[in-house]
């Protein structure tokens, strides 16, 4: 079975190396942690966690939602139709990061950074076309407290915009680490961005069936 | 696959590495016990300050006009729009910036790697940041206080309108702002460290460490985590939408036709019962993530000084999961008089009193444990006994109100105000004491004084009981919660008697815990030193140096063969039998 051993570069970097042998990163002749743990990758544990927790605050939100629809006195909004737009390429850029991910798998590291980018230039794109939403609303003479539903979609589109953009942050750094060729095909960062990236998206086609469609 | 962590990196030489920006959890731990420590203080003088408005609320203190003449008119009366600050800043730092603290982000970071046998947190950078952010929290609602109007004073559970409304009263204005910008530092900061305690419990166990051979403080720890992770969003979710109302006009929480300051409010169609079910579905939950990890301490701290196995270790993990899963399902029990249906109130009171079973569990198991067992009255010993005490005492209040028909009578009275500190700050707290005394060895290299230990249990044990338990009668009596002045009610008058005893007895509890800060600072640099396992102690944080050194063990992992109560087993030479001794080399007694 391969494992994975991290090994300090020269200066501050950490190189994963792929090899055999002890694998919990102390000295070579140390037992391996193996308490029982889960057959995963530590940080994904973590990373799940963290999903988890964000579901939880948006089923707050929802919960909210619900119970201020069913109080009555609810005008609705118009649905923006850039939001089609917006829901189309956070798709693509869904399908992008997953091309992305399988080029490291594959160790084409030109293609991961391609798709990467790709990715990044998407996610861009999607809040740039939420801003013009809200710019179309406002144009409407539609804004946060005109109603609950217009309320709801700013803070909604906010929140949802702001993990975005968390994960854009974090693509970022698995951007630039990419360029500087620092991943080898079992590295988690790739499959962790792409994991959460997938998560933001299906919250957003979730957040939309929610405000517009149900 | 599992693989090996940041945590392995070289001992850190600059001060600011070391100390200030450490990636050492128990470091990390140590810093968020000592700002918890410094939190107490500040919350605790604002008890003392309600005490004392509530014992002789007509008398002039002209003295504290001097201290605090924004609080206190030139006579020295206090001026009761200032009131409500007090107690709500007072269970805010406590809940939060206190009782969170303390037990679960200072003991859980410094113990769980130490006793799963892991060299660090899974995540120590996070740790790190986690700190940093409660720091932050810390500052901020500290700086509320200076702030034009004060402090927030909406109550700890920042009920809208009041809490919704800027024109409301002193402290509605920045102070509740600040105070939600606070919240939110505080609930990032214990969103990482909950990632962290999952991960690391679940993927950083040493070998032979099995989910069932985890010591109890971890189990409560575990669990505390997931509550955590599980409950805060929904708060978070409140205070964002809470923050909206305030500041862009929107009415999630604020409905129409509210008049404040002789203006009508612009809002419409909102709900503050929403606020209630967002604020309470954390607000249960937390009282849980409050009283879980005594409940761990108190199981490790009596089977060592009982030397005796905690009795049915495996009921003791169900009842923890049974009390985290019910936790969740209880919540209305706050809010039975806010008008739900009666049949929905009995739903929620038959969970409340349900969750009554576990705690029962608990607290049978840890009297089997002490039955008939040669017992070592230490200093921790002593607390974890005040734990158990405590947590029997209040929590048979908390069945009086769980159901809902006697807490039509009880809500917003004193008998409210008895059962929960008697548990989050009896309990808890005496949990927080425990620790303190039985790891500080581990952690300073040092023994605590067990003289000024004892005198500091007696004292505390003495005066809680006598500060919060005549609070039932008060509220028996019909003496309600957040009021300035209960004697502008001749029905109240005559309780003024209870009300200085209380006043008394709670300035002596006060002044019995600088006892404990000077020996805990004094034992810092002058105690006895400690060895490896001073208490002959099971659990992995005994086989290595008093204190532990960076990466916690100077040489390989320990490796585990057995659970951590392995007391007076029959054969064994000595009455403990540490996790890590391999079996082979277990010396037995006779043929």
């Amino acid at each position: 079975m391969v494992r994975k051993t991290r090994v300090r570069g020269s200066g501050s970097d950490v190189v994963d190396v792929v090899g055999l042998g002890g694998g919990n990163g102390d000295s070579p002749t140390e037992p391996e942690a193996e308490g029982g743990a889960l057959p995963v990758h530590t940080k994904q544990i973590g990373l799940w966690a963290l999903l988890v927790t964000i579901t939880m605050l948006f089923a707050g939100f929802t919960s909210a939602y619900l119970a201020r629809r069913a109080a009555g006195g609810w005008a609705s909004i118009p649905l923006p139709p850039i939001l089609w737009v917006n829901t189309l390429v956070l798709l693509g850029s869904s399908a992008t990061m997953e091309v992305a991910r399988r080029a490291l798998r594959a160790w084409k590291l030109g293609a991961l950074k391609r798709w990467l980018t790709v990715t990044m230039v998407l996610g861009m794109a999607f809040l740039g076309g939420q801003v013009l939403a809200w710019r179309d609303l406002a144009r409407q003479g539609i804004f946060l407290p005109t109603n609950p539903h217009s309320s709801f979609f700013y803070l909604l589109t906010a929140v949802h915009g702001l993990h975005l953009l968390g994960g854009l942050i974090a693509l970022t750094v698995v951007l630039i680490r990419a360029w500087q060729e620092r991943y080898t095909p079992y590295h988690p960062a790739v499959g962790l961005c792409a994991t959460y990236w997938h998560f933001v998206d299906l919250l957003w086609v979730y957040l939309f069936g929610l405000l517009f469609v149900v | 696959m599992h693989h090996g962590h940041e945590g392995n990196h070289e001992a850190p030489q600059s001060f600011l590495r070391r100390y200030i920006f450490s990636l050492d959890h128990k470091v990390i731990g140590i810093q968020y016990y000592l700002t918890a420590l410094f939190m107490m203080l500040v919350a605790g003088l604002l008890a003392m300050l309600i005490r004392i408005q509530l014992a002789w609320p007509q008398a002039a203190q002209p003295w504290l006009h001097k201290i605090l003449p924004g609080l206190y008119d030139p006579n020295g009366i206090m001026r009761p729009e200032y009131y409500p600050m007090l107690f709500t800043m007072h269970g805010t730092l406590m809940v939060f910036f206190v009782m969170s603290t303390a037990p679960v982000s200072g003991f859980g970071n410094f113990l769980i790697p130490l006793q799963i046998g892991a060299r660090d947190m899974a995540f120590p950078f996070l740790n790190m940041m986690s700190y940093w952010t409660f720091f932050v929290g810390c500052l901020v609602m500290l700086a509320s206080f200076f702030v034009a109007g004060g402090a927030a004073a909406a109550g700890w559970t920042a009920y809208p309108p009041l809490s919704a409304l800027r024109e409301a009263i002193p402290g509605s204005q920045w102070g509740q702002t600040l105070w939600i910008v606070g919240m939110v530092f505080f609930i990032a900061s214990f969103t990482m460290g909950g990632l962290n305690f999952v991960t690391t419990i679940l993927n950083l166990r040493t070998r032979g460490m099995s989910m069932f051979r985890l010591p109890l403080t971890i189990w409560a720890m575990f669990c505390v985590a997931i509550l955590g992770l599980l409950s805060f969003p929904a708060l978070t979710a409140g205070a964002i939408m809470l923050l909206f109302d305030r500041h862009f006009g929107t009415s999630f929480f604020v409905p129409s036709g509210v008049v404040i300051a002789d203006k009508l409010a612009p809002h419409q169609g909102g709900s503050p019962l929403l606020w209630q079910h967002l604020f309470w579905f954390l607000g249960h939950p937390e009282v849980y993530i409050l009283m879980l990890p005594a409940m761990g301490f108190a199981s490790d701290i009596i089977s060592v000084f009982a030397r005796k196995p905690i009795f049915s270790y495996r009921a003791m993990v169900y009842a923890i999961l049974a009390i985290s899963t019910l936790s969740f399902l209880v919540w209305g029990h706050h809010m039975f008089v806010s008008g739900m249906s009666p049949y929905l109130g009995m739903a929620f009171a038959v969970f409340t009193l349900l969750i009554a079973v576990p705690s029962a569990v608990k607290v049978f198991n840890w009297l089997a444990t002490l039955w008939r067992a040669k017992i070592h009255f230490t200093t921790p010993m002593l607390f974890a006994l005040g734990i158990v005490s405590l947590f029997i005492s209040g929590g048979l209040s908390g069945v009086w109100l769980g159901q809902s028909s006697i807490d039509i009578q009880l809500h917003d009275t004193y008998f409210v105000v008895a059962h929960f500190h008697l548990i989050m700050a009896g309990a808890a707290l005496f949990g927080v004491f425990a620790a303190t005394y039985y790891w500080f060895p581990k952690m300073f290299g040092r023994m605590m004084d067990e003289t000024l230990g004892k005198i500091h249990f007696w004292l505390t044990f003495v005066t809680y009981y006598l500060t919060f338990f005549p609070m039932h009668f008060l509220g028996l009596r019909g003496m309600m919660r957040r009021i300035y002045d209960p004697t502008q009610y001749d029905l109240f008058k005559p309780l003024q008697p209870i009300n200085h005893l209380i006043s008394v007895s709670a300035f002596i509890l006060g002044a019995a815990q600088l006892i404990f800060v000077f020996n805990f600072v004094w034992s810092i640099f002058r105690g006895k030193r400690a060895d490896r396992n001073p208490w002959r102690a099971n659990t992995l944080e005994w086989t290595t140096e008093s204190p532990a050194p960076h990466g916690n063990w100077r040489g390989p992992l320990p490796v585990v063969y057995r659970g951590p109560y392995e007391y007076s087993v029959p054969g064994v030479a000595e009455d403990y039998l540490p996790q890590n001794v391999a079996p082979a080399e277990v010396k037995t007694v006779g043929a």
